[in-house]
C-alpha cells in the first residue's frame, strides 16, 4: 500500500502518468465540448422570459462551479503537502491557481455580461458577486505569494496556510443567495427534487460543467508537470529526459 | 432571415451570448498554450546549458 503510494507519489512517476493521462482527458473533455455546445447553443430551446440570452449560463455556471471546486482542490492539496510534505500535493496546489482564477474571471465577467440584459447593471455589490470577487483575489493573493516567495518548500507553505484561511470564503459564496437578499436567482439545479429548470436545457449544462471538469484535470496535470520539473531540474531523472530530448 | 443568420443574431443579445463564449474559448485556450510553450522553453533553455557544459569539457 505505502509503497503503491510511494511509486505513483514521486514526481519523476507522476511526469510519465501525466504524460499519459493528459490527451485522454483532453480528448473527452473535446468530445464534450462539442456535445454540450450543441445541445446548449442550438438544440436547447430559447427562455420563456429571457429568451436566446439566458444560453450564457452553459458558461458561466460551469464557471462558477469550477472556481469553487478548484479552491477547494487546491486547499486540500495545499494542506497535504503542509501536513505529509508530499512534492506532488504541492505542485497540483500551485498548479491549480492559475485555473482557478481563470474561471473565477470567466464566472464574473460571463455573469456581467449576462446581467447586463437582463437586470439592467454591469454590476451590483450584492453578496454573491462580491464574495465571487473575493475569490478572485484569493487565488491572485496565492499566486503573488508563489511569485514573491523564492524558495519554492517556503512559496507552497504560505500558500497553502492562505488558500486554508480563504475556504472560509467558499461556504458564503454556496449560501450568499439564501442568506441575503440579492439580484442574484437562487440556485436552480441543487434542488434536486424539483427542478426548475427545463430538462433540455439542464442536459447541456450538466454536460458543459463535466466538460470542464475534464478540462481541468487535463490542464491541472499539464501545469503540474512544468512545476515538478522546476523543482528537479537538477535531478538525475530531469537530466536523462534532456538526454532523450537531444538525441 | 436564414437559419444561420438568426442563429447569429441570439434574439437580439448577439453581442452579451458571443462575447461570453468567446472570452471563454480565449481563456481556455491560453492556459493550455501558455504552459505548453514555458515547458517547451524550460527543456531548450536546459538543452542549451548542457551544450555548454561538454563543450567545455
Amino acid at each position: 500500500m505505502f509503497e503503491y503510494f510511494y511509486k505513483y507519489g514521486s514526481p519523476r512517476h507522476f511526469y510519465d502518468l501525466s504524460k499519459m493521462f493528459v490527451p485522454w482527458l483532453g480528448g473527452i473533455c473535446l468530445i464534450l465540448l462539442i456535445a454540450g455546445l450543441t445541445g446548449g447553443l442550438v438544440l436547447a430551446p430559447p427562455d420563456y422570459q429571457q429568451g436566446e440570452g439566458f444560453r450564457i449560463i452553459y458558461v458561466h455556471v460551469p464557471s462558477a462551479w469550477m472556481s469553487l471546486f478548484i479552491y477547494m482542490v487546491m486547499a486540500t492539496a495545499g494542506a497535504t503537502g503542509l501536513i505529509w510534505k508530499v512534492k506532488v500535493a504541492d505542485a497540483l496546489a500551485r498548479a491549480s491557481a492559475p485555473l482557478g482564477a481563470s474561471f473565477t474571471f470567466l464566472a464574473l465577467v460571463t455573469g456581467s455580461l449576462w446581467g447586463k440584459p437582463m437586470w439592467g447593471t454591469w454590476w451590483v455589490w450584492d453578496a454573491r458577486l462580491t464574495s465571487e470577487l473575493i475569490l478572485l483575489f484569493l487565488y491572485l493573493g496565492y499566486m503573488a505569494l508563489q511569485t514573491a516567495i523564492d524558495d519554492r518548500r517556503t512559496a507552497a507553505r504560505a500558500g497553502a496556510i492562505l488558500a486554508l484561511v480563504g475556504v472560509v470564503n467558499i461556504p458564503i459564496i454556496h449560501y450568499s443567495v439564501e442568506w441575503w437578499h440579492t439580484l442574484h436567482q437562487g440556485p436552480t439545479i441543487t434542488k434536486l427534487d424539483t427542478p426548475s429548470i427545463h430538462i433540455s436545457m439542464l442536459v447541456p449544462l450538466l454536460i458543459m460543467a463535466l466538460a470542464f471538469m475534464f478540462y481541468y484535470a487535463a490542464v491541472v496535470l499539464l501545469r503540474a508537470r512544468y512545476e515538478i520539473l522546476e523543482n528537479e531540474r537538477n535531478s538525475a531523472w530531469v537530466c536523462e529526459l534532456i538526454e532523450q530530448r537531444r538525441g | 432571415m436564414s437559419s444561420l443568420q438568426s442563429f447569429l443574431h441570439m434574439g437580439g443579445y448577439a453581442f452579451y451570448v458571443w462575447s461570453a463564449y468567446g472570452l471563454s474559448f480565449i481563456v481556455l485556450i491560453l492556459n493550455v498554450v501558455l504552459p505548453l510553450k514555458r515547458e517547451q522553453q524550460f527543456f531548450r533553455a536546459l538543452i542549451k546549458r548542457k551544450e555548454r557544459v561538454s563543450k567545455n569539457k
